[in-house]
């Protein structure tokens, strides 16, 4: 008897997220991509619906012959979409690229310090990341205004003569994503530095190697998994951003995440937004997979 | 052993001051008597009282805080049985697919599963509102508990579930009396993650609110587009604040549960 | 003239003044914070030997081979090898390789990869390298894995690699921290006299730091053995079996019976002692205690004999008791006799015959006896 109940939890506890996760993860993608090769209509909701499953497998296949690709043509055809992915990808990859460089220092400062503040220092690393990204975000708008405190702050000390225009430019872009995705970038790092075996670098200075050395052929090299976790966990989303162009960009600033928004609210183009979710996705795919790849082999390793 | 070099303090205290000044910044200048947020010009707090007449922003608060709740506890349960599936049963079809469901939505540009989750809504007829925001949290909060609680999971030595299934214990009871308690600590966290993350979630929340239920960040960001004021600021620092309590209080009871730990195994190896 | 134990050599270079120290601790003190690892020692070790440093966790034994190392600054006194100041050397800069306790294999590199590392921070041209390394590997014995990887090693292979490593720069000095802590019982037993061989072909300085005095017995020409960062006794592994300066000693080295007791009469190098537990026991001894001092007389387990009859010979140390307990550990028998005041000691005799007629049973009172010569007087 409990051998059968026992088999049924062990189900349970699979299906039930499991089939969560195809609900309302995995069917809501092929949802996109229907809907992103549909017609736009006037309607609500505003798409013809190309095919449903209640009209059985003919109907399906009399429909795929339907599927407009027009909608893609278009993306590919207007230079404002091709443009806005590319600075997305190009934006979120300066941004990546200056986030690990100032989080490796304060992940390998984090992972010497004694061992007794270590989890104080860890707290204090997550605990920004508590409190809501919006409210990180907005905090910089006065602080790079022209009028703003880092300005006022130059002046005074008399670095600069007249206030440095970084508000609504890429730069300020770049501060909002390496500030708000800090914490992605020193947690992995961290947890890779901190699990490093302090010896190997005693053990690479014992055979001859400055410190400097030291660190560049042996606890680098070491820390790779981390740092290919972080650049994903700070790439990947950043790629897709909304929230950073939106408030801390200019007008002129092309962002993937930002055109689909308007795209979708303001011009209530849901097939071409659709369409744009997509091809970002596609975008996506390969550094997603490098991630799951990072993490899975991560997982293995602590098993 | 541990060098802790001037370079290492340095860089953990610039590191820090820059995670930490905006934010610092941003409550001092809700207690500006002005209106304008970059000029000090005296102390008020003026613009909290100003809050509670909002009615608006309150509704929005009471909002936010009822999915939050309902979300992150519908999540808890959901990641505790997909990090259970993920770290138990290394064996089954379809384990690909599903450990990539569940870290896909750790990185997944927020627009993306927004969209995706209002066409799944539009598509099967849902109404839009607080149940499909409430569904659309728990579904990529569900991700970040499963993470935390499977790390746990990782280091669990199984072999106090064989000696409690030895003893005569059913796996499911096994599960509610040996497993749970020795993972509560993480559970609870994944909750207190999925939880701030509810309450901090703007762009999956836009795309499937409907009309009549406004979370707290739309609210926020709606008045933000308008400009920076201290009331902002105000309804900011009270967030914070909330959080940083509640993460205060939670490090202050796990310390202290780790410090009574300690004693207890150092009263236990102490001779007799 | 007697000596104690067996000498492996004619290699005494401490018995010889004319003979420089290569190795020198002169006042080393090492403080972190409040606790002081090292406390003010002094030491000297010789070219070509195999010196132990011997004591239980936290006696200072590692803080000193880290201080040699490099990895440490002692917070005073210096630290001389083969006639230069070490003070202000970086580890990277010191003619001595360590073998790490946990070996500290790069993990991201090959056995090759690892051997070679420190031959490439010398800029040593690539040939060399490559000779050199298939010289390593085959004094290991390791020739077939050069390819793999740390984590393709067992533990007894990957202890191999981390001492050809350290090796591959012709060191002055070996350094090698519990070189042989994370192999089993008999594979540690066998690497003890391949590292014992090594040693000795490659007629280098090896300071070796282990809990494991059986280990530090086999290996050493010399044992420190030390107790809260001071240096207790150092000697031949068997002056400090036999000859050990110290209770400390005495007890850390191997098992012992101590006779505690006043000093009744001291003649002819003969000291009478009146035990506290109510015999009269007589040891030759080159300290002469004054007459009425406590003093203790050592005397460790194989030295006593245990039998029914009352010894033959009226000079040795006798006392009647009955035995306790029993172990037959094979190639000797441990016995556990209580006295008949009720203190407890400790014989153990050898095995030398296969079978025995009517051997000792417990609660058989016996008689525990030793000769004038089994053992040593203390003073306290």
């Amino acid at each position: 008897m409990s051998n059968i109940a026992s088999a049924i939890v062990r189900r349970l506890v699979i299906i039930i997220p499991y089939s969560w996760l195809l609900i309302f993860f995995l069917i809501p993608f092929f949802i996109v991509f229907r809907i992103s090769v549909s017609e736009t209509a006037v309607a609500m909701p505003p798409y013809v619906p190309v095919f449903a499953l209640s009209e059985g497998f003919a109907a399906f296949w009399e429909k795929v012959s339907q599927f407009s690709l027009d909608n893609y043509v278009w993306l590919t055809q207007d230079a404002l979409y091709l443009n806005a992915y590319l600075s997305s990808v190009v934006i979120a990859g300066i941004s990546t690229f200056f986030t690990l460089l100032i989080a490796y220092p304060i992940a390998y400062g984090m992972a010497q310090a004694p061992r007794s503040i270590r989890s104080t220092l860890l707290m204090l690393v997550i605990l920004p990341f508590w409190t809501s990204f919006l409210i990180r975000v907005y905090a910089w708008i006065s602080i790079l205004k022209p009028e703003g405190l880092l300005n006022q702050l130059l002046l005074s000390v008399g670095i600069i003569d007249h206030p440095l225009i970084i508000l609504n430019t890429n730069t300020a872009i770049y501060i909002g994503i390496v500030y708000s995705y800090l914490p992605f970038m020193v947690l992995p790092l961290y947890s890779a530095l901190e699990k490093m075996d302090g010896t190997l670098t005693e053990a690479a200075q014992d055979l001859g190697c400055t410190p400097i050395r030291a660190f560049w052929r042996v606890t680098f090299p070491l820390s790779i998994p981390g740092v290919v976790a972080g650049c994903m966990l700070v790439f990947i989303p950043a790629v897709g951003e909304f929230v950073i162009p939106d408030l801390l960009g200019g007008s002129e600033t092309l962002m993937i995440g930002k055109t689909l928004w308007n795209e979708f609210n303001a011009n209530r183009d849901w097939p071409v937004s659709s369409a744009v979710a997509a091809i970002l996705l596609l975008i996506l795919v390969v550094p997603i997979v490098l991630f799951q790849n990072a993490q899975a082999k991560a997982e293995s390793r602590d098993r | 052993m541990v060098k802790w070099s001037r370079f290492n303090i340095a860089s953990i205290v610039l590191g820090f001051g820059f995670l930490y000044l905006p934010i610092v910044l941003l409550v001092i200048f809700s207690f500006n008597e002005s209106k304008l947020v970059t000029v000090w010009t005296g102390f008020s707090t003026k613009w909290y009282g100003q809050l509670w007449q909002n009615q608006g922003l309150m509704d929005a608060a009471w909002v936010t805080i009822r999915v939050a709740l309902l979300s992150a506890t519908c999540a808890t349960v959901l990641g505790t049985l997909a990090a259970l599936a993920l770290v138990r049963y290394t064996q089954f079809r379809g384990r690909l697919l599903f450990s990539g469901m569940v870290y896909a939505p750790l990185v997944m540009p927020e627009v993306i599963t927004g969209l995706s989750l209002l066409l799944l809504f539009v598509a099967i007829g849902f109404d839009r509102g607080f149940w499909t925001i409430t569904l659309a949290h728990i579904t990529f909060t569900m991700c970040f508990v499963a993470v935390v609680v499977q790390s746990r999971l990782l280091s669990f030595d199984q072999s106090i579930e064989e000696a409690a299934q030895d003893l005569g214990a059913t796996p499911v009871r096994t599960f509610m009396e040996v497993t749970l308690p020795v993972i509560s600590p993480a559970v609870f966290s994944g909750w207190v993650l999925a939880f701030t993350l509810s309450l901090d979630d703007l762009v999956i929340a836009s795309f499937t609110s409907g009309p009549g239920a406004t979370t707290l960040p739309m609210k926020i960001y709606s008045q933000v587009r308008l400009g920076v004021t201290p009331e902002i600021n105000a309804i900011c620092t009270i967030l914070i604040g909330i959080v940083a309590f509640g993460v205060v209080i939670a490090s202050f009871v796990t310390r202290r549960r780790e410090a009574q730990r300690v004693r207890d195994e150092q009263a236990a190896f102490a001779p007799a | 003239m007697k000596s104690f134990g067996s000498t492996r050599r004619s290699f005494a270079p401490w018995n010889d003044p004319t003979s420089k120290p290569f190795i020198s601790f002169r006042n080393v003190t090492k403080r972190f914070g409040d606790f002081t690892a090292v406390d003010d020692l002094s030491l000297d070790i010789y070219h070509r030997e195999f010196f132990a440093l011997l004591g239980a966790s936290g006696c200072g034994k590692s803080t000193l081979l880290r201080m040699l190392a490099g990895f440490e600054q002692p917070t005073s006194g210096e630290i001389i090898l083969d006639g230069q100041s070490l003070a202000g050397t970086p580890p990277y800069r010191r003619p001595v390789n360590m073998m790490f306790q946990s070996y500290a294999l790069f993990p991201h590199m090959t056995v090759e990869k690892n051997i070679a590392f420190g031959l490439r921070q010398d800029g040593m041209p690539k040939p060399d390298i490559a000779a050199r390394v298939a010289q390593m590997l085959k004094l290991v014995k390791m020739e077939k894995f050069a390819g793999r990887k740390p984590h393709q090693l067992s533990g007894g292979q990957r202890q191999r690699v981390a001492l050809a490593r350290s090796l591959a720069k012709q060191p002055k000095v070996l350094l090698l921290d519990e070189p042989l802590g994370a192999l089993d019982k008999k594979l540690r037993e066998e690497t003890q006299f391949e590292l014992m061989d090594l040693q000795q072909d490659l007629g280098l300085t090896f300071v070796v730091v282990t809990h494991d005095q059986e280990e530090a017995m086999t290996m050493a020409d010399r044992i420190a053995v030390m107790s809260q960062g001071r240096v207790a006794q150092v000697a031949t592994p068997a002056e400090i079996y036999e000859a050990p300066n110290s209770r400390f000693v005495a007890d850390f080295i191997g098992d012992v019976n101590i006779f505690d007791g006043k000093v009744s009469s001291v003649e002819n190098h003969v000291v009478q002692i009146e035990t506290d537990i109510g015999f009269t026991v007589r040891m030759h001894s080159n300290e002469t205690p004054a007459v009425g001092a406590q003093a203790g007389c050592i005397v460790r387990p194989e030295k006593l004999r245990v039998s029914r009859a009352a010894p033959a010979d009226a000079s040795a140390n006798a006392v009647q008791g009955e035995l306790w307990d029993i172990a037959y550990l094979g190639d000797m028998t441990v016995y556990h006799a209580k006295l008949k005041n009720g203190a407890m000691v400790k014989a153990s005799s050898l095995n030398a015959v296969r079978a025995v007629e009517n051997p000792l049973g417990y609660d058989e009172p016996i008689w525990v006896s030793f000769d004038e010569d089994a053992g040593m007087v203390l003073k306290d």
